[in-house]
Formats: C-alpha cells, sequence, structure tokens
C-alpha cells in the first residue's frame, strides 16, 4: 500500500473517524475531488453528498450534509456539519434532511435561492446514490 | 423547648432532606460525567474550525469587502445580550453568577447611552432578568424540552440571532455563560459572537498557504454563520457541564449540612429524653419518701 495520511471526520457532537488513509473522496462545492498524501494545502467547503475515504483498512463511505474541508500537510480533516456513516442514515433522518432542505430553499431570500435549491438537489442525489428516495 | 414527638418529627424530615439531596446530587455526577463527555466530544471540531476560520478572518480583516458578521454593521449603538443559564434551579450560584454578569455589563452599556436588548436561554435567567430588566427583554429560547443538547439547539439559537443581526436590530451580539473549570469552580464568561471575534490562533497556523475552493470569500461567507453556531454550541455545553457540576457541590453541601443538623437535633433529642427520665425518677422517689 502506498503512503498514507492521517484523515479525520469530526462533527460537532463527535468525532466519526480518524484513520489513515491512502485517498479521500470528498464532495466539495465545486465539484468532487479526490485528496491523497501530499495534496496541495487546500480548503473547499463541502455540499451535501458522499464522502468515500480508502487506507489500509478498507473503504468506508460517510454521507455529509456541508462543512468543509482541510487539506494540509498533516493530513486531512473534513469538518460537517452532520455526518453519518453511510449504514447509519435512515430513511428517515434522510428524509428530515431532505424537508429541511426544502423549508430552507422555500424560505430562502432571492439571492440566496439559487445556492438552497442546490444544496436541495444535492440532497436528492445524494439519496438515489445510496438508495434512499426523497418524496 | 419542643418536645420529643416535635423532635422526632424534625428528625425524620430532615432525614428525608438528606436522601433526596444526596440522590440529587448522584443524578448531577452522572449527568456531569455525560455534559462532560459531550463537550470532550466537540472540542476536535470547535477547535480546527476556530484555526481555519480566525486564519480566514485574519486575512479578510481589512479588506473593505469583508463580510458584516466579521466586520461589524460599523456601529456599537444596539448591544444584543445573550444570557444563557439552566432550566433548572438547584445548582448553587450557577444562575445567578451569570446573571450578575450579565446585568453588570448591560448597566455598563446603558451608562454609556447604548441601547440594550436581552435574548435569555433557559428559564432562570428569564425569572432573574424579568426583575429590572424586563424593558430590554425580546425573546426567550426555551430549552426545557430537549433532554441533551445537541447542534441543532445552537443551530437553531444561531439563526433567530442571526436573522435578527440581518434585519438590522443589532450590532454587537455577547453570549453570557458559565466556563467549566472543574466541579466546584465555574467561571461566567462573556464572548462576543458578532462581530466575530477569534483568539489568536498563532503564527504556526498563518504560514500554511491554502488554495480555497471556490474562493476566500465564498468560504468565509459560508463559515461565519457557522462559526456564531459552533461558538454557541460550543457555550452551552460548557454551561451544561457546569450547571451539573454547580448542583453536584451544592447537593454536596446540602447533603453534608442536613447531615450535621441531624446530629445535632439527635443530640438535642437525647438530652430532652434524660430530662423526661431523670424528672420521672425525681417524682417516683420523692413520692415514695413522703409516705
Amino acid at each position: 500500500m502506498a503512503e498514507t495520511m492521517q484523515f479525520d471526520l469530526v462533527s460537532p457532537e463527535r468525532r466519526l473517524a480518524s484513520v489513515k488513509a491512502s485517498a479521500v473522496q470528498i464532495p466539495g462545492a465545486d465539484g468532487d475531488m479526490t485528496a491523497m498524501p501530499d495534496h496541495a494545502p487546500t480548503i473547499t467547503t463541502l455540499r451535501p453528498g458522499l464522502l468515500t475515504v480508502s487506507g489500509p483498512e478498507g473503504t468506508a463511505e460517510y454521507v455529509v450534509t456541508g462543512g468543509f474541508a482541510e487539506i494540509g500537510s498533516g493530513g486531512t480533516t473534513v469538518l460537517a456539519e452532520r455526518a453519518f456513516a453511510k449504514g447509519d442514515l435512515t430513511q428517515e433522518t434522510f428524509d428530515a434532511l431532505v424537508a429541511e432542505a426544502r423549508t430552507a430553499h422555500a424560505e430562502a431570500t432571492p439571492d440566496a435561492v439559487d445556492a438552497a435549491a442546490k444544496v436541495l438537489a444535492d440532497m436528492v442525489a445524494v439519496g438515489s446514490e445510496i438508495g434512499l428516495s426523497a418524496n | 423547648m419542643p418536645s420529643l414527638k416535635d423532635l422526632k418529627n424534625r428528625i425524620s424530615s430532615v432525614k428525608s432532606t438528606r436522601k433526596i439531596t444526596k440522590a440529587m446530587q448522584m443524578v448531577a455526577a452522572a449527568k456531569l460525567r455525560r455534559a462532560q463527555e459531550a463537550a470532550e466530544m466537540s472540542r476536535p471540531y470547535t477547535e480546527r474550525f476556530n484555526a481555519v476560520l480566525g486564519g480566514l478572518a485574519a486575512a479578510a480583516k481589512d479588506s473593505p469587502s469583508a463580510p458584516r458578521l466579521l466586520a461589524g454593521t460599523g456601529s456599537d449603538k444596539v448591544h444584543l445580550l445573550v444570557v444563557m443559564t439552566a432550566e433548572r434551579g438547584l445548582c448553587g450560584g450557577f444562575n445567578s453568577s451569570i446573571v450578575k454578569l450579565a446585568r453588570t455589563r448591560a448597566d455598563l452599556l446603558l451608562a454609556q447611552g447604548k441601547t440594550v436588548k436581552i435574548l435569555t436561554v433557559g428559564k432562570k435567567g428569564r425569572e432573574q432578568l424579568r426583575r429590572g430588566y424586563a424593558e430590554y427583554l425580546i425573546g426567550h429560547v426555551d430549552l426545557s424540552a430537549a433532554k441533551n443538547i445537541g447542534y441543532d439547539n445552537a443551530h437553531e439559537i444561531a439563526k433567530g440571532i442571526l436573522s435578527r443581526f440581518d434585519a438590522g436590530e443589532f450590532d454587537v451580539a455577547t453570549i453570557f455563560f458559565n466556563r467549566f473549570q472543574s466541579v466546584i469552580s465555574q467561571v461566567p464568561t462573556a464572548q462576543q459572537i458578532i462581530p466575530a471575534s477569534f483568539e489568536d490562533t498563532g503564527a504556526s497556523e498563518g504560514s500554511t498557504l491554502y488554495d480555497y475552493e471556490p474562493s476566500e470569500e465564498a468560504i468565509l461567507a459560508d463559515l461565519l454563520p457557522r462559526g456564531a453556531a459552533t461558538q454557541i454550541f460550543a457555550a452551552l455545553l460548557e454551561n451544561a457541564a457546569s450547571e451539573q457540576g454547580a448542583r453536584m457541590s451544592a447537593m454536596d453541601n446540602a447533603t453534608r449540612n442536613a447531615g450535621e443538623m441531624i446530629e445535632k437535633l439527635t443530640i438535642e433529642y437525647n438530652r430532652s429524653r434524660q430530662a423526661v427520665i431523670t424528672n420521672e425518677l425525681i417524682e417516683i422517689i420523692s413520692g415514695a419518701e413522703a409516705l
């Protein structure tokens, strides 16, 4: 296995993962990116999406709803507002997330409505990707 | 002089009080551990978040296009004091110390001719501030329904504050809470959240040059509102731990006091019982002698 870097996934309430990773696929706001060891230092915001971590211990997938990722010399840290291991996200939680995005979209001010619409679309897209339907 | 029966009743009532305070102390101890764990869990996020945001903010602070959440509205006429207290009492000076700090600050601001608005989080703070400061209260957040403080609670509070800010209702927001130091010591703290202020994160953080995606400004604009929520969340957790710590030591004192009182009452009870017996004996003896 190639060299690895430290990867941390933290949400405000707890630390979800702290592992060695060889590659982390991050759903950046401007498009997906994959961080590998010795990646140029980058800070990016996240869109709702699927975060894939591959390392010596295998691959893990997480659903994140937003936040940001910091790729630095010491490793990669993802600070997600809310994050779930892919298997832990139930239809019920997902429905709540979609409903929240819908409300935000409905209440958004004219100059923020595009961003809210994108969040909603991304949220729905994540759902179909992991097999949960947004009704 | 109370009768024997009165004394006995008092002893048994103090004994039940001691049982209650003892139980409350143990419950508080268990809750304290949970609250401390929660605070511990949130620390990595808060630390990283503040480091990144602090670096960004330091770079953007002087630019004229800095977001209003960072640069402020340009005036400091209207102050919003967010007073975070507990939903329940019986925790020593916990609530009073926060309220006292907020009151001092409010008086100071009023003396400077500023406008003060107060938002209370937690029932106890509102009850105390309603005396004398009722006209400044503009809102209240009830957390009694929330069993465990979650990020969502903080998010809701932050959303409310931010929408008030966007509506131009205030210029500066400060949160008041108790910082947890140990079971016996909690420090009432005032922290300014709008405009955002950051502790110096040190030169090492600033020395790495990051690429920003989408752009520095966009990230900053995205992060600042979250920053407010993060700070409020951290404060809520500190507060929760402090509350339980304060309650634990208050109940520990109460239990000890009850113990002392029981001892004193028991001695008094025994003394008067002896006195009664002695009296009876004297009566019997003097009766026998008179015969």
